[in-house]
């Protein structure tokens, strides 16, 4: 079999991302015909650097969805090696030394083998999974250990405020990498650390919830039992599952692995988060609807919750997609530096430390096609960001 | 003002007691004294062997008691090992057990000793700290102008062709963390495969003897990721300064526009990224690691790497006492300086 040109190769990969394509394609559409009904995503859709960012954020979420869930856009196993395809160029026919090749299988390495004999494509394409799932989720996390004290100690002030300042500048003034390797070791791992700092961490949601329902309905007793309930069930469910591996019906678990690496992201993140909404809610506590609440007799964490903190929404909403890119870019450099992995698998930021020593080689297409696929979703999500701002400043 | 510095000198110290302590207590679990152990004697050390070797060199005492023998506020330990031979923090080959001081840590000079690089830590951290100097040297000296050109240009006009198109440019910088633009960037302009082969794809060379070749890739590839974020805040308060009353009154008054531009806005524009371009510093000090580590250039943030890789604990403490420092002293002079320049703020 002859190995592709760079227009079949081009042709063959368009073909693999058809799915996700053509799902951001039906979302622009969509929207696009709604998007005087849909708020401030709808006023996206004026913006032209916002519409690019949300492209390109969307394209990635829908290449994670479909690879994750259904295997769909990568050609080959992303842990297959196969000694014939080691550092072989884009476009060449797939074949294997030893063992059966794979009757599923792609006919070529589209963008062709790394030093294992893996497909760098399906690599790469597998690697937008596990961003997908941490990088998102621990932005959440951050942000509502952030909110929560946050909102407290710019609204309280006093020596609360101190106290959580202080802390707050303690991690910051950490270079981050010095950071990581203290927190993501192996060694680390056979210690309670990551345990008890997600049992710290994983709090939060908890209180956040629990809060906000019972703030909000406080005065109907029947409603805010039933939210009150199904919040505290849950997220005991799920903080017994994930921070301590002990869920009663052995449903949920976190591998270790993740877990230490999600922690130190959420623990990285969530001072700057707290600094954003401390601030926030020291310029937002002086206007005159939170003085007409306090007059109207409300309780500090309905003014808070439902009169502070939907009024921070703008910088906040932005911040949020922001920080989702930092994080990307701090799970790049964890995998950069080889930390809290499996050795195997497929991580963009190990790809291309990877890729890197081959650079002097002449071998580019290991370490590019994952730097370009970070670049890509962390310009999309800086994309967005702007343009959700330059829609929020509009109104 | 001499008391908010003395204020703001006491909280630093603080701080970086705090930080210290926990990088000790980190460094300090007892797996990664295991590793070390292992490290240092042969990696088949039976567990009995780990914890007589630890308990010989002190490293079983309390977290406390060892932090304050490093800190030198605690008399170092003087422990008769399990072999009968007696070992002392303190003791060095010229001072043995009988002769050596009580005391021996940071604040008598004694940074420790790097067991990976063999060497007394404060002079691995002295040449390591020269070599990483010169390459922030050269990233300030290329980032800072341009950054600044950018956001002034970009803030000037807001809403032009001019200012969406730099916006959009700084966006994208911002976006390209070090290791991402590193390797484009000794892709493009290194190897052989694309052509121009301009700059050397490593910096080691550059330790003995700096050329625009082997230095370019590393000072850009720093200074582009730190240069959006600046421009960023130069354009906002470029842009702010722009739209204030004075300078309106300039314009009816028929001042030209570059003039305008440069003698009436530009000072008051470059406040606040001053203070940026301050609070950079931590994140310079990341972007020096990744980078030293791209281009194999062994300065502070190699050592960085090297000594958390290996747990080489003192060295390790004595990098993070200093990065925590220029972390704090930047901030300091961040404040001072924002005092300073801007006539409306005052600290008393």
């Amino acid at each position: 079999m002859d190995p592709l040109s760079w227009s079949g190769i081009l042709l063959q990969m368009v073909q693999q991302f058809a799915a996700p394509l053509i799902a951001v394609a039906v979302t622009f559409v969509v929207s696009f015909v709604f998007k005087r009904r849909l708020g401030i995503y709808g006023k996206l859709f004026d913006s032209v650097i916002g519409m690019i960012g949300l492209a390109l954020v969307l394209f990635w979420v829908f290449t994670a969805f479909f690879a994750g869930a259904l295997d769909m856009v990568g050609t080959h196993d992303p842990l297959d090696q196969s000694a014939m395809m080691k550092k072989a160029l884009p476009g060449e026919p797939y074949s294997k030394l030893i063992g059966e090749p794979d009757p599923n299988a792609g006919e070529h390495y589209l963008l062709g083998g790394d030093n294992l004999g893996r497909d760098v494509f399906s690599r790469v394409v597998d690697g937008s999974i596990k961003v997908m799932l941490i990088a998102p989720f621990a932005t959440i996390f951050a942000f509502m250990v952030g909110i929560t004290l946050g909102l407290p100690a710019g609204y309280y002030g006093g020596r609360f405020d101190t106290v959580l300042s202080f802390l707050a500048n303690l991690v910051l003034a950490f270079p981050v990498i010095l950071l990581f390797y203290l927190l993501v070791t192996p060694e680390i791992k056979e210690t309670l650390i990551p345990r008890i700092m997600a049992g710290t961490l994983f709090i939060f949601p908890i209180v956040f919830l629990t809060v906000l329902w019972n703030s909000r309905f406080r005065t109907q007793a029947s409603k805010r039992n039933l939210y009150v309930g199904i919040t505290l069930v849950m997220g005991t469910w799920v903080y017994l599952g994930i921070a301590w591996d002990a869920d009663p019906t052995g449903i949920i678990s976190f591998p270790p692995n993740l877990l230490v690496v999600f922690v130190s992201v959420v623990f990285v993140n969530s001072p700057t988060v707290f600094r954003i909404v401390r601030g926030l809610a020291l310029d937002i506590k002086t206007r005159d609807y939170v003085a007409a609440a306090q007059t109207r007799g409300e309780g500090p964490w309905y003014i808070m919750l439902w009169e502070i903190l939907p009024n921070a929404r703008g910088p906040l909403l932005v911040d949020f997609c922001l920080r989702i890119g930092y994080t990307t870019i701090l799970l790049g450099t964890l995998g950069f530096f080889g930390l809290g992995l499996e050795s195997e698998s497929a991580d963009w930021g190990k790809m291309i430390i990877d890729g890197r020593r081959l650079l002097s080689a002449n071998i580019l297409h290991i370490a590019i096609p994952p730097a370009l696929a970070l670049l890509s979703l962390v310009l999309g999500l800086n994309f967005l960001a702007d343009g959700l701002r330059e829609e929020s400043l509009r109104d | 003002m001499g008391r908010f510095i003395l204020r703001r000198i006491g909280v630093m110290l603080l701080t970086a007691l705090c930080l210290t302590f926990i990088v000790f207590f980190l460094t300090n679990l007892y797996p990664n004294l295991e590793k070390m152990a292992k490290t240092e004697g042969n990696m088949r050390m039976s567990d009995a062997e780990v914890e007589s070797y630890l308990q010989n060199n002190g490293y079983l005492q309390p977290t406390l008691v060892k932090y304050g023998q490093w800190l030198g506020v605690l008399p170092g330990y003087v422990i008769e090992g399990t072999d009968g031979k007696v070992r002392a923090k303190c003791a060095t080959p010229e001072k043995p057990v009988e002769q050596a001081p009580a005391f021996c840590g940071v604040l008598q000079g004694n940074w420790g000793y790097s067991n990976r690089l063999k060497k007394d830590v404060d002079v691995v951290i002295g040449e390591k700290l020269a070599l990483t100097g010169i390459l922030m040297f050269w990233v300030m000296l290329l980032m800072v102008p341009s950054a600044l050109i950018l956001g002034v240009l970009a803030g000037m006009r807001e809403g032009s062709k001019l200012d969406r198109t730099l916006s959009t440019f700084s966006i994208g910088t911002t976006a390209t963390p070090e290791y991402v633009s590193g390797v484009l960037f000794i892709a493009v302009f290194a190897s052989s495969a694309v052509g121009l082969k301009w700059f050397k794809g490593t910096a080691t060379s550059a330790m003995d003897n700096i050329t625009f070749e082997n230095f370019f890739l590393p000072v850009l590839t720093i200074a582009v990721y730190g240069m959006g974020y600046i421009a960023r805040m130069t354009r906002a308060s470029m842009a702010e300064v722009m739209t204030s009353q004075y300078i309106r009154t300039a314009r009816l008054k028929g001042v030209s526009f570059p003039n305008i531009v440069m003698k009436h806005a530009l000072r008051n524009a470059l406040i606040a990224p001053f203070t940026v371009i301050m609070l950079q510093f931590p994140w310079l000090l990341n972007g020096v690691v990744i980078v030293e580590t791209l281009f194999n250039y062994k300065g502070f943030g190699w050592a960085l790497v090297l000594a958390a890789g290996n747990n080489d604990i003192e060295l390790l403490l004595g990098i993070s006492v200093v990065s925590v420092v220029v972390v704090l002293v930047t901030q300091l002079i961040s404040d001072i300086g924002y005092v300073y320049l801007n006539p409306r703020i005052s600290v008393s």
